[in-house]
């Protein structure tokens, strides 16, 4: 044998190349059984960047299948929570151009939560059904109050209400939510007021 | 202990202290109303419990404490409560929030303020229980709760009291005259922080531009009994912002505060000397705190000063005692020229944190001219007296590259604005720095928010789905039921039977009929 294989060489990279591929083929295939993921990693990635308003707007039932079909190639500007800045990141994330939002779905708005007026609320339980965060408190005939907290603002309870009792406020108003705006960047400043219309 | 420190960067503009005339105080007196924001200091704003109508006493607690980090609101006078509304208070954005309206009757009238006896035998806990039912928050212009900083000594063992003297910025000399005027009950106060806190040694730093008050805080060290052991006075070159919490930490003791911590992961403390005196009051008086010092100074008041002012005096009062005559596009600035604000109102009232009002005029403090594009001169990595890099940081600003600001350190920056000072361009970096972080603290926010939602919806489509199993699962489990019942009963099935029965005769018929 061993002098089979000094008198041609050519079989001893042919033996060599059969072990070498014997084995990582069997650390290829031990690796695929050990370290097999589960689902889709990149919806999973994508998932996370959504904002989990869970409202629908981009026509999937929910941000984990809106995920799922911008993984499989879909549009990524169906997403008016998230905004400009949703888009972007997932633009970063699947190294694509961003686009802008898609005003087809809605435009980009200040946070939000529902606020039930309780008097008014007739306890019909339609808006528990319909909140997809379980953000919504009562019982049949009893009135119903909105953890605002867990409120994602989706707006998905304000239709089902029959006595239009629900409204939608601001979630981040007055003075403990004011943040410093950013500054104009310097190429914009115009010196000479007269400028402004040129450039 | 004798050897002080230098700083990384810093900057020396026109002190203009001479302006207040440090080491005098006059008296403001009371104004018609006074107006108490609910929120003066960090934290969740107190809770009203007076209703309007009542008549209070000076002393008398208008509003409580609400959680961990907060602070109470006391009467500064006696008089009536003639609202509890929306009013303008001093804050960057010119918003308005809840106040307390107060009308004195100018009758003063006190409650029987009760201090400790004797602080030195009681329990640490008792005697910060006493300094948060007096509702000090630091006066220095931050405004954290003190009772809520002076717990720092459950998380570590606090060895160093600092009493931050500096008072770097220009102008503001409140905290100059207190020590001018008030050294013996500095020295008391911090005597009481340190024994709460278990502190053994007491710095006082104060920079060498102030030589009454250094001399008036040597005498008064030197009059005490001092039974805590080591106490000094340290006096350090003027630069600013030396005066930072951080930067005079370094100062003191030529440590610095790990990126992120806090002093007392170093074993300090640093407290104001306003906030000394506040102390005092309160635990050795029972006074809480409803007064202070605040510089009223700039070119267009003629009796620059520093006034002893009721909380929720407007400052419009303030500033008809000093003599205003403002000038075309006045500008009124709460705090100093590197850290204050810009107010939209005079009526704004004076609150725990306001140390200083300032009136300039047009020449003396002009706005800013409009930026420049950033020729990267690196004048500003030269100021900068966290040693950040503001010019890299302003771009990432500009980019909105939060990760990249946070691996820059963001938010070791203390806002002192000594980049944008020396800046050739007039970049308002430090603002740029402001909404940064900001932006980030709401990215994260909304990063929480948003976990948890996922988590909420997707524990709730496992229910709909568990539920919608179970149904199945119970209609399949009827119809099975049902069948086997049919299946079961088929034997004695009267319409089965009775086909059964006719079909039966049919063919006994038919059997008949092909035998006949």
């Amino acid at each position: 044998m061993l002098g089979l294989l000094t008198h041609y060489p050519l079989l001893t990279a042919l033996t060599a190349l059969l072990c070498l591929g014997m084995v990582f083929g069997a650390l290829l295939g031990f690796a695929s059984v050990k370290f097999r993921t589960e689902g889709n990693p990149l919806a999973e990635q994508i998932n996370t960047l959504l904002p989990q308003t869970q409202c629908g707007q981009c026509g999937h039932p929910g941000c984990r299948p809106y995920a799922q079909s911008i993984a499989d190639g879909g549009a990524i500007n169906k997403c008016p929570p998230g905004g400009q800045e949703t888009i972007d990141a997932l633009a970063n994330l699947l190294d694509i151009e961003s686009q802008p939002l898609d005003a087809e779905h809605g435009v980009e708005k200040e946070s939000r939560v529902a606020f039930i007026r309780e008097d008014e609320c007739i306890g019909c339980t339609k808006c528990i059904q319909a909140c997809p965060v379980d953000a919504i408190l009562g019982a049949a005939k009893l009135m119903h109050t909105v953890i605002a907290d867990e409120c994602t603002g989706c707006d998905l309870c304000v239709e089902p209400c029959p006595v239009d009792c629900i409204d939608m406020v601001v979630r981040k108003a007055g003075i403990a939510h004011w943040s410093w705006p950013m500054p104009a960047s310097p190429e914009h400043t115009n010196i000479i007021a007269t400028d402004k219309e040129a450039a | 202990m004798n050897s002080v420190h230098t700083i990384h960067g810093g900057i020396h503009p026109r002190e203009e202290k001479q302006l207040s005339r440090p080491g005098q105080v006059i008296d403001a007196g009371l104004p018609h109303e006074l107006i108490l924001p609910l929120s003066q200091h960090i934290g969740a704003p107190a809770e009203p419990i007076v209703s309007v109508g009542d008549h209070v006493k000076g002393g008398q607690r208008l509003a409580e404490d609400q959680g961990a980090v907060s602070a109470a609101v006391h009467a500064p006078t006696s008089g009536h409560i003639t609202a509890i509304d929306m009013q303008p208070v001093p804050h960057p954005s010119g918003l308005t929030n809840v106040c307390i309206r107060l009308t004195p009757d100018h009758a003063d009238e006190w409650l029987v303020l009760q201090g400790l006896a004797d602080y030195r035998s009681e329990a640490p806990d008792t005697v910060i229980a006493h300094i948060r039912a007096a509702g000090i928050s630091g006066l220095g212009g931050a405004g954290f709760p003190t009772a809520t900083k002076l717990l720092a000594r459950e998380r570590s063992a606090i060895h160093t009291l600092i009493i931050n003297g500096t008072e770097c910025e220009p102008y503001i000399t409140a905290d100059d005259t207190l020590m001018q005027v008030a050294a013996e009950q500095i020295v008391a106060g911090a005597e009481i922080l340190a024994h709460i806190l278990g502190a053994e040694t007491i710095l006082y730093g104060v920079e060498d531009n102030k030589p009454a008050a250094l001399k008036a805080m040597r005498e008064a060290l030197a009059a005490s009994d001092d039974a805590l052991g080591q106490q000094q006075v340290v006096s350090f070159p003027t630069k600013y912002p030396s005066g930072g919490e951080k930067q005079l930490i370094e100062i003191l003791t030529g440590e610095q505060v790990p990126s992120g911590g806090l002093p007392a992961d170093l074993g300090i403390v640093c407290q104001n000397p306003g906030t000394a005196v506040a102390v005092r009051d309160a635990v050795i008086d029972g006074k809480p705190l409803t007064d202070r010092l605040v510089t009223v100074t700039g070119r267009a008041v003629s009796h620059a000063s520093n006034y002893r002012v009721r909380l929720g005096t407007p400052i419009a009062h303030l500033l008809a005692l000093a003599g205003f005559t403002p000038g075309s596009r006045q500008r009124l600035i709460h705090g100093g020229p590197m850290m204050g604000f810009a107010l939209e109102t005079d009526a704004v009232p004076v609150v725990k944190t306001t140390n200083c009002v300032l009136a300039p005029t047009q020449e003396e403090l002009p706005a800013p001219p409009p930026a420049q594009a950033c020729i990267r001169c690196g004048l500003c990595a030269e100021a900068c007296p966290a040693s950040l890099l503001p010019q890299q940081l302003y771009w990432y600003a500009r980019a909105k590259d939060q990760e990249q600001l946070e691996k820059h350190h963001l938010f070791d920056c203390i806002e002192c604005g000594a980049c944008s000072w020396v800046c050739p361009s007039s970049i308002p970096l430090v603002q740029y720095y402001r909404a940064a972080k900001s932006h980030i603290v709401e990215t994260r926010d909304d990063k929480q928010r948003a976990e948890r939602s996922k988590g909420r919806f997707e524990a709730r489509q496992e229910r709909v789905e568990r539920e919608a199993a179970e149904r199945e699962r119970k209609r399949a489990e009827r119809k099975a039921t049902a069948q086997q019942k049919a299946a079961a009963s088929e034997a004695d099935d009267p319409v089965q039977a009775a086909i059964a029965r006719t079909k039966a005769r049919k063919e006994q018929a038919a059997q008949t009929k092909d035998a006949s």
